[in-house]
């Protein structure tokens, strides 16, 4: 999967050398990710894993990290998870929010505390975007082009959405492998983007059936849309005051 | 307030472009009227022009397009911003600064309306080798929605498939694939 990745960086006062080599840190950090962990790239160590010419013991330490991550979502997912589901291993969604959650440390050890980076639309905040103000997230509408479907108003955390204008018609529910059509777009918000990322996706796969598991998700908020362009929201979605205060 | 905008591309990375903007005190706040159902469209900006060429996009705001920023390698800041604004039936068009990157340069232009981005042009991006003229791609639209939308709607940035329609999703890895082989 294609992606692009901004990084959004708040700073007063900061001279561009300081900055420049913060970003490039970030830079040389998700092309490391991408050469080791490409589904794409034949010579990354995923597709050499998947062709069984190595063994994850041999791999860098960070791929048994990620197929650990992968498990332990696929086990709190129902299954609706699975880096394995369809075939080749593609760990890629979990591998997305755990590189941006690094680079997200990356940029905080550097020295500039208010960010945001946005990967593919899965985002991960951190400070304030000004001070006194929390970051406001737009998220986008599935049915609506440029359209807007809710603002979310927060400071740490991160915003995943999944929908089936990102991924495809072609999201399919693992247990039935039926496509799963039902549900437009599942925004999930919560500490951490991977798992944000992971019940988003998961959510997307279940269907209607995803409304009252997104309720009992401890520590996530979900807003999700459904194909009819019906939206419904978790009561403590972090929902902006829509005068932009 | 200084802001940076970098723009990676690739299977999961890949750097493209670099540009940093001063992001202005003009913040219109475009209430979004935020319903039970169906959630309301809060806002469609201008004319949603189908991105073929490439605008990376520095905000900018009111009165000046500001810009600086080097590459995320040793690139030099950016030369000085030129604003040039030019008064067109309420509009104003503002000409922000060429920005070097590890892939050549970048510059764009800014029209701007009642104190909002209305559009951004791509006048420089880099085309002269295939992966970057493949990110110019990627980037561009990606930084125009999210400098329009982000403008519209007084928010910060985007989570959703703001730029990654199936089709598009597809011609970018096709792009993917030929500049690696």
């Amino acid at each position: 999967m294609g992606m692009a990745v901004s990084i959004d960086i708040r700073d007063e006062a900061a001279d561009a050398g300081r900055l420049a080599a913060a970003v490039g840190e970030v830079v040389d950090w998700l092309r490391w990710v991408d050469a080791t962990f490409s589904t794409y790239d034949e010579a990354s160590q995923v597709r050499r894993i998947d062709r069984a010419e190595l063994t994850v013991g041999d791999a860098a330490p960070e791929v048994a990290e990620i197929l650990a991550l992968g498990e332990r979502y696929r086990i709190d997912t129902g299954g609706y998870f699975d880096v394995r589901a369809g075939g080749p291993l593609d760990p890629s969604g979990v591998v997305k929010g755990w590189s941006v959650e690094r680079a997200s440390e990356l940029l905080l050890a550097a020295g500039f505390p208010d960010h945001a980076v946005n990967a593919g639309g899965d985002v991960r905040l951190r400070g304030a975007p000004a001070p006194g103000r929390r970051w406001r997230v737009g998220v986008a509408h599935p049915h609506v082009r440029d359209g807007l479907a809710a603002v979310v108003q927060m400071g740490d955390g991160a915003v995943a959405t999944s929908g089936t204008a990102e991924r495809g018609p072609h999201v399919v529910d693992p247990h039935t492998g039926r496509p799963a059509l039902e549900l437009a777009s599942v925004t999930v918000v919560g500490a951490s983007l991977v798992a944000a990322d992971a019940y988003a996706t998961a959510a997307l796969a279940m269907g209607l059936a995803a409304l009252p598991w997104l309720d009992r998700l401890a520590g996530q908020e979900a807003y999700v849309v459904d194909a009819a362009g019906d939206s419904w929201w978790t009561a403590g979605f972090p929902l902006a005051d829509p005068d932009g205060s | 307030m200084k802001r940076v905008l970098a723009v990676v591309a690739g299977t999961v990375a890949g750097l493209a472009a670099l540009l940093s903007y001063k992001s202005g005190p003009v913040r219109r706040a475009n209430p979004l009227a935020l319903g039970a159902t169906p959630a309301q469209p809060g806002v469609t900006p201008g004319p949603a022009q189908p991105v073929t060429t490439a605008p990376p996009a520095a905000g900018g705001s009111g009165s000046q397009g500001q810009g600086s920023g080097g590459g995320g390698q040793p690139a030099p800041p950016a030369p000085p911003t030129t604003a040039a604004p030019s008064a067109a039936g309420g509009s104003q068009v503002v000409t922000g600064p060429d920005v070097p990157n590890q892939y050549g340069d970048v510059q764009v232009q800014l029209t701007l309306q009642g104190g909002k981005i209305i559009d951004v042009t791509p006048l420089q991006m880099p085309v002269d080798r295939s992966r970057s003229a493949y990110i110019s791609q990627v980037a561009g639209p990606m930084l125009r929605t999210e400098v329009i939308q982000a403008q519209s709607a007084n928010i910060d940035i985007i989570s959703g498939a703001t730029y990654t329609s199936q089709s598009y999703a597809q011609s970018v890895q096709a792009a993917l694939d030929q500049a690696r082989h």
